[in-house]
């Protein structure tokens, strides 16, 4: 790892921001490059873990003990019930774009069902020539497809339409988005195999929950790249992730990924179900809503330095988030350390992909101040992240669904940050 | 190898589908292990209700009975009247949704009176779902609806009654789908 020069720590935006070839250049955290010490002419020291050969292998993994502090929290349940609620990835403390499978976060309606697969069906039945049902073990068989995409729920971030500014963290705030390698079968496939009839316009989908939560899907969604996910990150899904088989739908409100994906019936009409009307629809001032607001907007949130990681003192720090877009690539992304007077460009990292999280970074040399620190991001479409005012035009109180706008972390002179609304 | 390619390809896949979609399907197109089904093993497992009522089943029930499935059933979470709880108020509200304290609830808010049996025979009650009998969820549906004023106590609701019932709030939506 290379010195940078002090050209690159020359400022590009307000309040210490630099130039991101600093990160293009040298790689990461250069500005904070590890020290390795080395006397010259001591003797060879060996730490405690050195001394002894290390604990076996074993079947299966897990991370560091040192790391149990990263986990899915918070974690909040309706009153008398464990299983309806959310559980949090925990943004602050990962990095990259792979949200690793332990820590995606989970929205349940009525629990998670201990599905034995072999007596677990998909069945396809309405607007069909055939009505069929497959096993898991059936669609293994079938022509698959992977990708690396975000799901999120459409009430992610939603902590910020409060009226003030809540006292929380990137996991609380934004912790309802993961991002996945999700493995599976091209849903029209099954479709075809069935025989559509040309009445067919939406597929209601059903799950194998306690709550047999049921969303309508648009027939274009479900054609174009919908899939019947069987794997996630390379491993059969998880139990919170649907187990033995879910529903996936690229890009858009998680809700409608239908988990333990049990029956899809192929209707000419959506069939107005309670997760579709009641909940995750979005109320106006004007006591107008909206349904089906399906795509999540492009939005980015930055995970380091965020509540919760406090700042050493004064010197250059990495900037580092995520961004992500429900309609495809992000194209770039700004970075404030001034609460939006100057944006300087961030880097990206070289995994941009469709409907996924982007890790972006910036370089920025902390001098011990205040700072107010915020990120907007550009979709491939030219969607530009909404400040928070504009987020909030014309909600209703209390509308939440559907939040995208930037999210403002002010630093203080202590180093620790927290969530404000500029 | 052949097949997996063809399925790489979304535009190739699109367009055998729009085929499949106009009654020109290619048997060959899928490995085809499908297990057909009877009507009866599609029944049993078919529990969309659809807003013009398709979908209810036989059965009816009055709010009088609900009343009865509601307190045992309901009014722990809910609340007396369906006032709210532990959880969702199910009653009141209505015209409240444009003011500074909207209040959304069946009669507030729901476009469609379907959608609650739909959903408590999915769902509720929350520990025990499917343990109600299809007259008591008719009859559960039509308390809901008579303490938010929308019928009348006596009103029986049946697969033919249920779907006719006018929701206060059946004008208050539009579709962001599809996007313009």
């Amino acid at each position: 790892m290379s010195k940078p020069d002090q050209s690159d720590l020359i400022p590009v935006a307000g309040n210490g921001l630099l130039h991101r070839r600093l990160f293009l250049r040298t790689g990461l955290g250069a500005g904070a490059a590890m020290l390795v010490a080395g006397r010259v002419g001591a003797e060879p020291q060996r730490p405690p873990w050195m001394r002894t050969p290390g604990t076996g292998m074993g079947e299966s993994g897990a991370p560091s003990p040192f790391e149990d502090h990263v986990v899915r929290a918070p974690v909040g349940s309706q009153p008398g019930t464990t299983g309806a609620g959310v559980s949090r990835t925990p943004l602050q403390h990962l990095d990259g774009i792979i949200t690793p499978s332990r820590l995606h976060f989970e929205r349940h309606h009525s629990g998670i069902p201990e599905i034995d697969p072999d007596r677990h069906r998909l069945v396809i039945h309405g607007l069909v020539d055939r009505p069929l049902s497959f096993d898991a073990e059936t669609l293994d068989r079938y022509p698959q497809v992977s990708r690396i995409q975000f799901l999120e729920c459409s009430g992610n971030s939603g902590a910020l339409t409060a009226p003030e500014p809540v006292d929380g963290n990137c996991a609380s705030i934004h912790g309802l988005i993961s991002a996945s390698e999700w493995g599976g079968v091209p849903l029209g496939v099954l479709l075809e195999e069935a025989g559509l009839k040309p009445e067919g316009k939406w597929v209601v989908a059903a799950g194998a929950d306690a709550a047999a939560m049921s969303r309508s899907v648009p027939l274009e969604k479900i054609l174009d790249d919908a899939i019947v996910a069987l794997y996630q990150n390379g491993e059969r899904l998880r139990p919170s992730n649907g187990y033995p088989m879910r529903l996936f739908l690229p890009g858009w409100e998680g809700n409608a990924s239908v988990k333990w994906l049990r029956t899809l019936k192929v209707t000419d009409a959506p069939a107005m179900a309670k997760d579709e009307t009641s909940k995750y629809s979005d109320l106006d001032a004007d006591g107008q809503a909206r349904l089906f607001t399906f795509p999540m907007g492009v939005k980015s949130v930055i995970t380091s330095p965020s509540p919760g990681l406090a700042l050493a003192g004064p010197g250059v720090y990495q900037i580092s988030g995520v961004a992500w877009s429900g309609r495809g690539r992000i194209r770039s992304v700004e970075v404030s350390a001034d609460g939006g007077v100057s944006w300087a460009e961030a880097a990206l990292d070289e995994h941009v992909l469709s409907r996924c999280l982007t890790r972006f970074r910036a370089a920025w040399q902390w001098d011990g101040g205040p700072a107010t620190l915020l990120s907007r991001a550009v979709d491939e479409t030219g969607a530009v992240q909404p400040t928070r005012a504009s987020a909030m035009a014309g909600r209703a109180p209390e509308s939440f669904y559907h939040y995208n706008g930037m999210q403002a972390w002010a630093v203080n002179p202590e180093g620790a940050s927290r969530n404000v609304y500029v | 190898m052949f097949m997996y390619k063809r399925w790489m390809a979304p535009s190739l896949m699109v367009a055998a589908l729009m085929m499949a979609a106009f009654g020109q399907a290619q048997a060959a197109e899928s490995p085809g292990l499908g297990v057909p089904l009877s009507d009866s093993e599609v029944a049993a497992v078919d529990l969309v209700v659809m807003p013009d009522g398709r979908g209810l089943p036989a059965g009816s029930g009055d709010a009088h009975q609900g009343l009865d499935v509601y307190q045992r059933e309901c009014r722990i979470c809910h609340g007396d009247g369906g006032q709210g709880g532990p959880n969702d108020r199910l009653a009141g509200g209505i015209g409240s949704l444009a003011t500074a304290q909207p209040v959304k609830t069946i009669g507030s808010y729901w476009p469609y009176a379907t959608t609650v049996f739909d959903y408590v025979r999915r769902a509720m009650p929350y520990h025990l779902p499917g343990s109600l009998s299809t007259d008591e969820v008719y009859a559960v549906t039509a308390y809901l609806l008579a303490e938010n004023g929308i019928i009348e106590r006596d009103r029986v609701l049946d697969a033919e009654t249920l779907p006719a019932v006018q929701m206060p709030n059946s004008g208050g939506f539009s579709w962001a789908w599809p996007e313009d």
